[in-house]
Parts: structure tokens; sequence; C-alpha cells
């Protein structure tokens, strides 16, 4: 089933992150298996990485915290040997952790690929506004974890994961990053049945999949389409011939943040709009929560691409 | 501790069933009509107050105020009444009714008006997907617009949208009307066995087996008197779309058939 919900607001900054967590919660019983945020702050010359150096539910062996401790040293030594100057590290919980810093002369795709030769780790999200937050729980259990109630940006999306086509695992959650591309995340609800197909091509193409989640390769599909050149619009509605099977996913950017429908409409989005905000989820209960009063909303047809820009 | 006949089992893994939810008994009722908050309700007690009220009170005239866009309010309601909701409904709204007549001053989501038997249910926004899905009777009026296949295998009663309707509209239906009065999406009655689509405006594409049919002095008969009931104005001109039967081949034995009768 799963839930997906996106909020962006036309001017300034707001608390994305209660929002989203309201949102969310409100669509749990869509899918209590895991939570899943991508927050956009405004631009900042920091780069900011999430990631993880073990899934939540990996066996606590013997040299577990050994192993995570070495694994970070060799994160920060892999960091500071690409000449990164590192402006904060956190650790957010046991396996999860946020870093800062700035890489003068460095390319992403290079540092990613480093990063995660470190055996279990995973960058979750690069970029200068976007950082994506995702465990197992709900989004109150999530949020609070990850101390994600305060945080202030200019658009959101989210997701609840009743895991159908791979593991309740962290890799197996959504939203996904767009590797290696900054600022591009995906949330998506439905199945993909061309999944090995686009998987293998881009793989040709020299990127890396994670997880055996289908919703992977929309992420890293428009992010390839953006690479070429294309709008993000233009990346989504090639995905309506492109992409077979089943879904309604968001995709967003550092500025623009978009939704898109197959020819089925077969999975639900209702969308609300207004002067000062869009906002967007499967069911119109998520919405109103955070909106608490009677709104106008409609839902989308089949085929449709909306793209709002910041 | 319980001996093992006495212990009660409730299955709430996740914390949304309520099986021990009781009528919240909040309702002001005055002269027959009964007026509640639903805000801070949940969603069994929402509908148990409803059946408090109607089934045990005899109240006939309820208005819920506060709706929130919850799911599966107004429910399997039984009886002849008057309920008002002042506000939008979430999915599975007025489903599995019979009897009732409903006023929505909102929006519905998706599944409205699921396998209705009888009554009447006016929403004043838009309505979701698979609206009147199996529905059995009774008259669903929408003054917005419908998503897609709105009708899917509906089996009797009356479906009207004033806005859009979605693709897929009347996919396998099986007897009743729809009176579309907007522009309509791809695959329109795609495998209907019968019953007729009316749409006022364009139609994307027709689906398998649904065709242009005959209009006939009922055809405006009926449209009149539904839009003189419901106060919907002067009708538009409608086209008419029926079943093909071209994929009727019930006189075909099936092979297990064909053997007995050899």
């Amino acid at each position: 089933m799963c839930g997906i919900a996106g909020i962006i607001y036309r001017e300034g900054t707001h608390e994305v992150g209660r929002d989203m967590t309201r949102m969310l919660q409100s669509m749990k019983h869509r899918g209590p298996d895991s939570t899943g945020y991508a927050l956009y702050r405004p631009y900042d010359h920091h780069l900011v990485m999430r990631y993880k150096l073990a899934d939540a539910n990996t066996p606590r062996d013997f040299e577990f915290a050994d192993r995570l401790a070495r694994h970070q040293g060799q994160v920060l030594q892999r960091l500071r040997s690409m000449d990164a100057r590192i402006h904060e590290v956190d650790e957010e919980t046991e396996y999860a952790y946020r870093a800062a810093f700035e890489l003068p002369n460095g390319n992403l795709k290079e540092l990613a690929d480093r990063i995660e030769d470190i055996p279990d780790c995973e960058v979750l999200s690069l970029g200068h506004s976007l950082e994506i937050v995702k465990d197992l729980g709900d989004a109150e259990e999530v949020a609070g974890q990850y101390d994600l109630r305060g945080f202030t940006g200019t658009h959101a999306i989210g997701h609840v994961r009743m895991a159908t086509e791979s593991d309740v695992d962290i890799s197996g959650a959504h939203p996904y990053w767009a590797y290696p591309f900054t600022d591009v995340a995906v949330v998506h609800n439905g199945q993909l049945t061309n999944y090995f197909q686009w998987k293998r091509r881009l793989e040709r193409s020299g990127h890396r999949f994670q997880s055996e989640c289908d919703s992977e390769i929309i992420a890293v599909y428009l992010a390839e389409k953006m690479s070429e050149g294309a709008t993000l619009e233009d990346a989504m509605k090639d995905s309506l011939e492109e992409l077979d099977g089943v879904f309604t996913y968001i995709a967003v950017t550092a500025e623009a943040l978009g939704v898109c429908k197959d020819e089925m409409a077969a999975k639900p989005l209702v969308l609300y709009e207004s002067d000062g905000v869009v906002a967007l989820a499967s069911e119109e209960i998520a919405i109103r929560a955070v909106i608490d009063r009677e709104i106008d909303t409609y839902d989308p047809y089949e085929g449709e691409v909306l793209v709002w820009q910041r | 501790m319980a001996a093992v006949g006495e212990r009660r089992v409730s299955y709430d893994a996740r914390g949304l069933a309520e099986p021990h939810a009781e009528a919240p008994r909040v309702a002001e009722v005055e002269d027959g009509r009964a007026v509640f908050d639903a805000r801070d309700l949940t969603t069994r007690q929402i509908n148990l107050e409803l059946r408090r009220l109607l089934y045990e009170e005899d109240v006939a005239d309820v208005t819920v105020q506060n709706p929130g866009s919850k799911h599966s309010l107004g429910v399997g309601i039984l009886t002849r009444c008057r309920i008002t909701f002042e506000g939008s409904l979430g999915y599975f709204g007025c489903g599995l009714v019979d009897g009732p007549e409903v006023h929505v001053k909102g929006r519905v989501g998706w599944s409205a008006c699921e396998n209705m038997m009888s009554g009447v249910v006016v929403v004043d926004g838009n309505a979701g997907s698979l609206t009147g899905a199996a529905l059995r009777g009774g008259d669903v009026v929408v003054k917005g617009r419908v998503g897609a296949r709105s009708g899917i295998d509906q089996k009797g009663g009356t479906i009207i949208s004033l806005g859009d309707a979605g693709s897929m509209t009347g996919f396998m239906m099986q007897r009743g009307r729809q009176i579309l009065c907007g522009d309509v999406g791809p695959g329109l009655g795609d495998s209907m066995y019968d019953g007729t689509i009316y749409v006022a405006g364009k139609v994307k594409s027709l689906g398998i087996d649904c065709v242009p049919g005959e209009w006939t002095d009922a055809d405006t008969e009926l449209i009149e008197r539904k839009f003189r009931i419901y106060g919907l104005g002067e009708p538009p001109a409608f086209q008419k779309f029926v079943c093909g039967k071209k994929l009727y081949n019930y006189d075909n034995l099936e092979p297990s058939e064909r053997k007995l009768v050899l």
C-alpha cells in the first residue's frame, strides 16, 4: 500500500519537519514498517551527507560497537583524504550519522563511491539542501529519534512504507536519493514491472543501487535525464512512457517539487493548492493534519505531471 | 490471571481497530434532530454515535460537524433518515448504506457510496476514484469532478457528476445509469455488460465494447427528472453510450459443458 506526502511553501522557510511528521503519522495505517523523510533547507555552501554504517535490524554481535567505531573512523579519514573540510559530524543514532563539510575540489560520485566502499556503509543523501532520514517505525518514533520536529526548511516529502517488493530495513525504505546527483529525492507508491530492465541499463552507465527496491530506479532515472539537460518536468513526462507498472511518485530537487501519476491512475493522490503552500498526500487526512480546516482538494487524473517551482 | 475461557481476545496490532469502543453520547438532541461534533472522536466512535441516534433514539435527522476527512464514516446505515456531514469525508464514506439521504458539504475520497443499496448521497465537492463502486441502487450526485473508475461494477442506481470524470469510467458496469456533465477520460465503459452512460463533454476514448446508443424519449425524461429533483438547472445536451454486446458469448458452451451435451 504505502503512503506518500509532500509539502512545498512558496515563500520563506517553515517548520517542514514538524509538518511532515504530522502528515506521515496520520497515514500510519498505510504503512507501519518504516518512515522516511527528505527535508530541504535553503541552499548552504556546506555539503551535508547522511549515512548509515549498519541497518536498524542488523544482528548486534560481539564486535558490533567496535566495528561501527572503526568504520566511522574510516569515513572521516576518507573525507579528509579527499580534502574535505569537515565542519561538524553528528551521531544521530547508534548507526546513522550526519556530516557537514566543504568539498572544494572533488566530485560527488567519487566521494560517494569511496564512502560506500567501507563495509555496510550506505550514503542516504548528499546535497547542499537535501537531508534524507529514514528508519523503522512510525513518524513519531523516527522524528523523535532524529530530532526532526525542529527542522526548518522550504519543502519536504515523506513516505510510510508497507513493504511488498523487498525487505523491511533502512535500505528498502524511501525516500531515495538519486545517487550520485545532489539534492534529488523520490518517494513512490506502487510497483514497477520493468525494474530489472532499467536497473541493468542504469548500472551499465555507472550507477550503483543500494537496495532491491524498485522505487530506487525512479530517482536515478530522473537524475540521469536531468544531468543530460532535461528539466524535472520533462524527465517526469518521459517516465510515463518509459516506466511500466503502477505508480504515483513525488520527485524533488532543491528548487522544485513534482508529482507524476501513471496511465492507470491506480494509486491515490489528493492535492491542495493555495497562495502560500502546496500540500499533497495519498489521503486527504494527511493534508488536514497540517491545514486544520475545511479545504478544497482534488485528485489529479491519469498521466498527469505537475511541478511547482520555488 | 484470568482463566483461558474468560480472556478477552482483541486484535489491535496497529492500534486502529477499537474493539471495545462505545458510543460517546455527545449529541445534542432537539425536536427529533441531533447535532454532534466529530472533531475529537475516532471513526468508530462517530459511527457508533450515528447508530445510537438513528436506531436507539429514533432520531431521523443527524448533523455531523467537523468530520475532518476521516475514513469510513456513515457506513452501513440501514434505515431511512437524513444525515448531513458539514465537511469532507475520507475514503469509503457512506458505503453499504440502505435508505439514508446524505448530504456531504465537502468532498469525498475514494470508494464513496460503495455497494449502496438505496438512498441519496449528494456531495458538494469533488469525489475520488471508484465512486459508487458496485452501486446497487439509489442516486449519487457529485457536484464537482469524480476520479477514475467511477461506477466500476455498477449493478443499478444512478451516478451524476457535474464535473469531469477520470479514466475507465463505468468499467465492467452491469446495470444502472451514469450522467456525466463534463469531459471523460480514456476507456469509457470498458467491458461494460449493460447499463447506460450519458456524457455531455468530450470523451477521450471509448473502452472495449462500449458504443454510442440510440437516444429515446425515455432518456430525455430521465435526465430532466433527475436534474429537476436535485435542482441542477437546465440539462446540457448528452451523448448516450451503451454496451455493444460484441463480447457476449453466453450462448457458447464451456468445453466441459460441451462434453456433457454430447
